[in-house]
């Protein structure tokens, strides 16, 4: 798949954002006035900055109001629809501790949940597609709020909230896990049963072989579905991505001193890791489309 | 809402003769043009007349080679593409603004045009590659079984049938109703064994593709070599036999 980065950054940042609104939802940290602005502008900035960026993945943006309705059956839709409901419950939690000095529990429990359920409609519009087998697991939807929780953990170790060891134990099994899931994924196509002969039903015959393709030029299926050149340096990507967002992380929080300077070190390597990974997550997931195509 | 209709009324769809056609892309010459020049957005071609021209398709042909298993000469396989409106279509579910449908009265898939955001999760979600964002106008292309022909009465008759159908030069495309079983495509889907593509994902395809018919092989042994019949010289080739062995 095109690892564009309108989405990379969208599900990256936006992941983060509702990640610290989890912990802050819970109290963690239990920030009033000023402190508590900060906080929240942080966690908005990453949310809303994320969802921004996936309008910039659309080609025709006037419409993108319709995406609200159909909820019932659509991922995608009840993403926009969450994120949307769990970024007002916390304006009402957020304004409640900024101007009030209130606590307002249920509101940040609430919208804990909510961001919760965002995160992981954000990651079923991905695992739901069967026609790409590599998301069509369900560790991927586990991955994508371990992600959140665990981004969303580093951001709750400032001022001492949230000790270090928990965040650096979080991102352990994130990285355990993500390793895992790249072993898994690579297994996925073939075990889907997909294959040239299916594709084109001449299996029953004998070895399928593409002889011509049906376009000379480049197309729409081809520049967003069967996209190769991400996969070149999948090997290396992925430990630099494990180094970035797991190992230089832990080492920060569990060896090092907290402070803030540590934190934001620790942040800006692990999203380094996350958009690397990322990347792979879009540019190593064969669509099975590429079977019409495939020239072995 | 993007439901799925748990019955449509017909199951309109074509059927593909792989044993007939012969590849050469009218179908989709007549596909493009007729869409290009009526319902809905046309399909726009991207520097047409450039070095890198590419364009917005809703019917391609592959061109695939096939050796048959127990060693015998390989075939050619011409092999169109296009949407398969599925009775169990991924590409309308996903669908987050209620662009994408499937009709009850008839079975097509369709886009709203005035709804669609051009996410093209849809495209995804479709495991044939059967639709196509339109680059220049920004919304999901596909095919609509020519809506606007088969129902039209403004047309004569005869072409009240999908461009596709109508152009095929070698008679390798058929449209009908594929829900009821007595229709003449139903029966050539019955006689022929039409398959599904990829029945592995559970899309429930409506359109089928008739496999090429088994090649014809030798129905007698080659004739064998001429058997000897004399296997002793006489005359004076069996002098010269005997002269020459006794050297």
């Amino acid at each position: 798949m095109h690892p564009a980065p309108s989405v990379i950054v969208f599900t990256s940042i936006s992941g983060l954002g509702f990640g610290y609104f989890i912990w802050l939802g819970l109290g963690i940290p239990d920030l009033y006035g000023w402190e508590a602005f900060a906080a929240f502008f942080v966690a908005y900035a990453f949310s809303v900055g994320g969802l921004l960026a996936s309008v910039f993945h659309l080609a025709n943006k006037k419409n993108a109001i319709y995406s609200f309705s159909q909820w019932q059956t659509s991922w995608l839709s009840r993403e926009g629809v969450l994120s949307v409901i769990a970024l007002l419950a916390f304006a009402v939690f957020a304004i409640g501790r900024i101007f009030f000095a209130t606590a307002l529990p249920v509101f940040g429990y609430i919208g804990a949940a909510l961001a919760i359920l965002t995160v992981f409609s954000t990651s079923m519009i991905y695992t739901q597609l069967k026609t790409v087998p590599r998301w069509n697991m369900p560790i991927n939807p586990v991955l994508f709020l371990l992600y959140a929780i665990s981004g969303g953990a580093i951001l709750a170790t400032v001022g001492g909230a949230l000790s270090g060891v928990v965040a650096g134990v979080l991102i352990l099994i994130l990285t355990a896990l993500q390793m895992a899931g790249w072993m898994m994924g690579d297994k996925r196509l073939s075990e889907s049963g997909s294959t040239k002969g299916t594709a084109t039903g001449l299996n029953t015959i004998g070895q399928v072989r593409l002889f011509e393709s049906a376009h000379t030029s480049r197309n729409y299926i081809l520049d967003e579905m069967v996209h190769i050149i991400g996969r070149k340096h999948s090997q290396k990507l992925r430990m630099i991505s494990v180094a970035m967002l797991g190992v230089v992380p832990v080492a920060l929080l569990l060896l090092l001193p907290s402070g803030l300077i540590v934190t934001l070190i620790a942040l800006a390597s692990h999203l380094v890791g996350v958009f690397a990974s990322r990347w792979l997550f879009f540019a190593e997931a064969e669509h099975v489309v590429g079977l019409y195509y495939n020239r072995d | 809402m993007t439901h799925l209709p748990t019955h449509t009324e017909k199951k309109l769809g074509l059927v593909i003769d792989l044993d007939t056609c012969v590849g050469c892309h009218g179908c989709v010459t007549a596909c493009k043009g007729w869409n290009t020049q009526n319902y809905g957005a046309p399909l726009s071609d991207i520097d047409a007349y450039g070095a890198d021209p590419e364009g917005t398709f809703l019917n391609r042909v592959f061109n695939y080679e096939v050796a048959p298993a127990d060693g015998g000469a390989s075939q050619t396989v011409h092999f169109p593409k296009s949407c398969l409106h599925c009775e169990d279509a991924p590409c309308v579910t996903v669908c987050p603004t209620g662009a994408s449908y499937k009709r009850v009265s008839d079975g097509i898939v369709l886009v709203n045009e005035d709804r669609c955001m051009g996410c093209g999760l849809c495209a995804w979600a479709c495991p044939y590659g059967a639709r196509e964002l339109d680059y220049d106008a920004g919304i999901m292309k596909k095919c609509t079984l020519c809506v606007d022909r088969i129902y039209n009465e403004n047309i004569p008759e005869e072409d009240r049938v999908p461009a596709c159908v109508r152009t095929c030069p070698a008679g390798a495309r058929h449209f009908g109703d594929l829900g009821d079983p007595e229709s003449d495509v139903s029966k050539l889907v019955a006689e022929r064994g039409g398959m599904d593509l990829m029945p592995e994902q559970g899309t429930k395809p409506v359109n089928k593709y008739l496999p090429p018919r088994p090649k014809d092989t030798l129905d007698k042994q080659p004739p064998k070599a001429l058997e000897t019949v004399a296997e002793e010289a006489k005359g004076f080739l069996g002098w010269l036999d005997k002269a020459l062995e006794k050297l």
